[in-house]
């Protein structure tokens, strides 16, 4: 299973083993990560589940669907080149060992 | 002192929020949150979608993992159900004989669906879609149904009916007025998404009730209507509505008006009572008259807002409503409350199943019905989080950079 770092603002780190599939928001929420808020449920109507790519690893993750680049707009914490949905992030072989860094807030 | 209590009635979208809130706004109080369903609070829309075509799972749908409530020290009773209220004591009365006082109660309390008073409507087939249980029993019985009739053609209607054409299923909708979701929809949209259904292959009968439900040794066998016809069917979804779930706040004295009355604070008529989701009517900046929104964002935002309140800021609830529906290849996004709206405009093409319809009242925006096209949406909610300053024509006028005009805003 891929290996998924999620990395809190203050600098602590927790690591989740995501199974194929799986989006690294539900794996987040279902593991019980704060700071992945995921109002919508996935549905691309929001943008609680907002994290920062590890900027090395961007050309690793799929490509920005026009829906996930609107949605963005609504990020509460700024958004950056490295922003994305976590609900569209779904765990594949190439995902493992991504690092994602969570947004000092999401509402 | 003993630390106080906010009891919340409901264990939905709208419960779990407050509860969550609560803690993320700092109440160090007791948090009770009280579900009359078996299983932990779980996630809706996916029901009539994603779930029901079997594309996800039950443990998708959960909104937090059992130990987020022990962690964040929110007592969640789940398969219980509150049979009394004392608002001189302040006392909850449970099912199983549990009893507590509270110092804040909160209505979430839902809407259940709305029954078709018709001959027939018990038989074995006949469904309605609101709980997970009810989901389950429906995913199970479209596995083996050959031809089934959908009675009203809202979201969940339509929603249903998608998911059971693209199973190869023959679908009647049966709908009494002339306009599917025509209480939340413009008359462009209601048609479009009625054409996109015959194109798939539904018969769509407007304009037309069921007289009775027929049977067959106690299984459901087809339906009567009013214009005369039998369908023969072995599934039958009923979903012509909800009735907000206000019982035990009209037993308590409570102020009922389609729905528990509150103000826009989201409190009852009691100030130590409050309610919120798809069982409060409340007063917006976003309609000319009270109204009751079921939906995702209405249940979380007004769940956040009472907690602001309890845990010490209120803040009058002013958020932007939006709404959204996936039908086949088709997302609706709705933004704003567009019923009522005197004109209408067009901005991109129906044809190539992408466009917006953009609703005024007095020449001001009030919301904007989106088909495939999310950066529309997300514009309006931003347009009508204050004053749109925006015309039909520019709406209309695909060069219009709508994105510019919306970033010029103040405060947008």
């Amino acid at each position: 299973m891929p290996k998924v770092t999620y990395v809190h603002p203050n600098g602590a780190r927790e690591v989740l083993d995501v199974p194929l599939g799986t989006s690294v928001m539900r794996a987040a929420i279902v593991n019980g990560i704060d700071g992945i808020v995921a109002e919508c449920g996935g549905e691309m109507m929001c943008a609680t589940c907002h994290v920062y790519v590890e900027p090395e690893q961007l050309d690793r993750t799929p490509a920005q669907s026009d829906d996930e680049k609107a949605m963005l707009e609504f990020t509460a914490s700024e958004r950056k080149p490295n922003s994305r949905l976590s609900c569209q992030l779904v765990a594949t072989p190439e995902l493992d060992g991504l690092v994602v860094y969570l947004p000092e807030t999401q509402v | 002192m003993p630390a106080p209590v906010v009891a919340i009635i409901g264990a939905g979208q709208a419960g779990f929020q407050a509860a969550a809130s609560l803690r993320d706004a700092g109440f160090a109080g007791r948090i009770v949150l009280v579900g009359d369903e078996p299983v932990l609070p779980y996630q809706r829309p996916p029901l009539s979608k994603s779930y029901l075509a079997g594309q996800s799972g039950a443990d998708d749908l959960w909104l937090r993992p059992a130990e987020f409530y022990a962690k964040q020290q929110i007592d969640l009773i789940y398969g219980d159900a509150v049979t009394a209220i004392d608002r001189g004591q302040h006392r909850l009365h449970l099912a199983s004989g549990i009893e507590f006082s509270w110092d804040h109660l909160l209505f979430a309390t839902g809407a259940g669906c709305r029954p078709l008073a018709v001959p027939g409507a018990e038989l074995d087939g006949v469904l309605t879609l609101r709980t997970l249980a009810d989901a389950d029993a429906l995913r199970q019985r479209l596995e083996e149904a050959r031809e089934v009739v959908v009675v009203g053609a809202g979201f969940i209607g339509l929603e249903f009916a998608a998911v059971a054409l693209a199973r190869g299923t023959a679908v009647h909708i049966i709908e009494v007025t002339h306009k599917p979701m025509g209480r939340v929809v413009s008359e462009p949209v209601s048609r479009f998404f009625t054409e996109a259904h015959m194109g798939w292959g539904a018969e769509v009968a407007l304009g037309t009730g069921v007289v009775r439900i027929l049977g067959d040794g106690g299984r459901v066998a087809g339906v009567d209507t009013t214009d005369g016809r039998r369908i023969s069917a072995d599934l039958i979804l009923i979903c012509i509505g909800v009735i907000p779930n206000a019982e035990l706040a009209r037993n308590a004295g409570l102020a009922i008006d389609d729905g528990i009355v509150v103000d826009e604070y989201l409190v009852t008529s009691d100030p130590a009572i409050s309610a919120i989701g798809d069982c409060a009517n409340f007063p917006t900046p976003f309609a000319p008259v009270r109204v009751r929104l079921e939906s995702v964002q209405n249940a979380v935002d007004q769940g956040r807002c009472v907690a602001d309140r309890v845990a010490g800021r209120p803040v009058p609830y002013q958020k932007v409503p939006w709404f959204w529906s996936d039908q086949g290849d088709l997302k609706l996004q709705i933004a704003g409350i567009t019923i009522g709206h005197d004109t209408s405009v067009l901005r991109g093409d129906p044809a190539a199943r992408n466009f917006s319809v953009f609703c005024f009242r007095g020449g001001r925006l009030i919301g904007v019905e989106s088909v495939n096209r999310t950066a529309d949406h997300v514009i309006a909610r931003r347009l009508l989080a204050g004053d749109p300053a925006l015309s039909p024509e520019q709406a209309a006028d695909e060069s219009f950079d709508l994105r510019a005009h919306a970033r010029r805003l103040p405060g947008r």
